[in-house]
């Protein structure tokens, strides 16, 4: 359960960390969008590169970082399978009953897999190198244009902040439940699907109750601590561009430029 | 100066039900340290929430230095007394213990300088300076409530109200926590009101009520009230472990004189003991 790495602060001090959060979430959203624009090995290479150099720049450790992809290791596994299997491709490899393994299958599984471990790394890498308060505080600010419509921007962010700040604890009760549960004769391991969902219930109920409870007692400590949502308040820690972040922008703006032009130069693989 | 003032206050969770809070009479002064005692659901924690304006009052007064409580001076209210739960984990909004901190003097629209100050006074007053910027999922029982404390003391309240605030922490957590009101109360001259079950932690009040069914029963300086231990077990309240010891020691024929404190009890027992041998 501890594996459950998403969404949870590395306090160290980097070059990564000093980033401006705006940027940093303009800079994973332009990664995505790279990621996906990328239709060549060389394209892919150049993402992974940096978000090698990104690790490396953040002082996160490398198998921290990679915890995250062990989240979603079923969900890559399965769908490299069903493509490996299934992709409709012309030189086949292998041919049995309703499956085909093709070449273009297992470049197109290949991608996938990159893709896929790319897309979890770097948004992870955000969580691990922004503290909830700065990553809300950066979408806040990104988000402001929409409070001219009358959006309530700012208590979304509040809302997205206390969600983050919840995970390590939800996460924590939901395995006081589950030994509650083991110690009373509860199996999650073994049995059919069917009966394993089962034996999820009798965890989400108490964890859905608790948070409930959680919810009313942080909002009677917040009103106590004179928070009413519409209210003018001020902000302690003030969001600012340094020449770190004018670096960081200029090395992403290259690489987005540079994968588009590899696409129109070099052609697609798939 | 009173701090609060509560004036034949009333209240009930559903309209027409029992009554939480039943024609409570009852006042702390400023800078006094008052510890409200009671089992559960004796009505000690609605008391609190009603002093800060998170419950509102079926009838009677509450006044907060001299001015009523309304809907709308809940605010400026607010600012003045701040509350302390009893759950450390679902009080603190950020994940940086400066930033949880610095959460109530945002919400009074401080400057920003002047939020910088408030973090500092209040991490030295609950003694964690050293932690400003640490995770608050990381931190000890005691300490994440020393951390809650100090994101109430941003706002700069004069009164303190500790609901139960002790009660999911271990021995060493708990008197980090007393130890950290009596000095707030002592130096900065914060009114305290403990509300709590445990008896040991009303010795450090000057004066101390009961509560029993949303009234007060009994009120006097922690050592009255502690006298009258057959009283108090009425209440399903018992003596503090040194109390009970003196009162067993004289059913065994020791006669020592009553105290609650460890060490003067060390003392009486060597006195009778050599009185005796003698």
């Amino acid at each position: 359960m501890k594996d459950v790495a998403f969404g949870q602060y590395y306090p160290t001090k980097s070059f990564v960390h000093n980033l401006d959060p705006r940027l940093k979430i303009l800079f994973l959203i332009a990664y995505i969008v790279a990621i996906f624009l990328a239709k060549n090995f060389v394209g892919l290479g150049c993402c992974l590169v940096v978000l090698a150099l990104a690790i490396g720049f953040s002082r996160v450790p490398v198998l921290r970082v990679f915890k995250a992809i062990k989240g979603i290791l079923f969900l890559i596994v399965f769908t490299t399978v069903l493509n490996l299997l299934f992709y409709n491709g012309e030189t086949v490899y292998a041919e049995w009953w309703i499956f085909t393994i093709t070449k273009e299958g297992i470049i197109f599984s290949a991608f996938l897999v990159i893709r896929l471990i790319l897309l979890i790394t770097c948004s992870s890498l955000l969580t691990y190198t922004t503290t909830p308060v700065a990553l809300t505080d950066g979408i806040e600010s990104l988000l402001f244009p929409l409070t001219l419509i009358r959006f309530p921007v700012r208590e979304l962010a509040q809302i997205m902040s206390i969600a983050l700040r919840y995970i390590p604890i939800l996460i924590d009760e939901t395995e006081r439940i589950m030994n509650a549960q083991k110690a009373r004769g509860a199996n999650f391991e073994s049995g059919g699907l069917i009966s394993r969902v089962k034996a999820v219930i009798p965890v989400l109920i108490p964890l859905l109750l608790s948070s409930f409870r959680r919810a009313e007692e942080l909002g009677d400590a917040m009103e106590a601590r004179c928070y009413t949502g519409g209210r003018k308040r001020t902000k302690y820690k003030k969001l600012r561009f340094t020449w770190r972040d004018l670096i960081a922008f200029l090395l992403g703006a290259a690489l987005i430029a540079g994968v588009v032009l590899l696409k129109v130069y070099l052609g697609a693989t798939i | 100066m009173k701090a609060i003032e509560f004036e034949n206050v009333s209240f009930s969770y559903e309209e027409g039900g029992a009554f939480a809070i039943k024609n409570l009479n009852f006042s702390v002064g400023e800078g006094e340290f008052l510890a409200v005692l009671g089992h559960n659901g004796s009505g000690k924690s609605t008391l609190a929430r009603l002093a800060n304006g998170l419950l509102e009052a079926d009838g009677g007064t509450i006044r907060v230095f001299g001015e009523e409580l309304t809907e709308k001076n809940l605010f400026e209210i607010r600012k003045q007394v701040g509350i302390v739960f009893q759950n450390p984990d679902n009080q603190t909004v950020a994940s940086i213990v400066e930033d949880d901190i610095a959460f109530g003097a945002e919400n009074i629209a401080l400057p920003r300088e002047d939020i910088g100050e408030r973090i500092d006074f209040a991490l030295k007053a609950v003694g964690m300076e050293a932690y400003r910027n640490a995770t608050v999922s990381r931190l000890s029982g005691g300490q994440k409530q020393r951390v809650a404390i100090a994101g109430v003391l941003a706002v700069m309240p004069k009164v303190l109200i500790l609901d139960e605030s002790t009660a999911m922490l271990d021995p060493k957590g708990r008197r980090e926590i007393i130890d950290c009101v009596t000095r707030l109360n002592r130096e900065e001259g914060i009114t305290v009101v403990l509300i709590t079950h445990f008896m040991e932690e009303a010795l450090r009040a000057s004066r101390a009520i009961v509560m029993n069914r949303g009234e007060i029963v009994m009120q006097g300086t922690p050592e009255d009230i502690f006298e009258r231990h057959e009283e108090l077990l009425t209440y399903n309240l018992t003596l503090p472990l040194i109390g009970r010891i003196c009162k067993d020691l004289r059913a065994g024929g020791l006669p020592v004189a009553d105290t609650l404190d460890a060490s003067s009890l060390a003392k009486e027992i060597a006195l009778c003991v050599s009185k005796q041998s003698i």
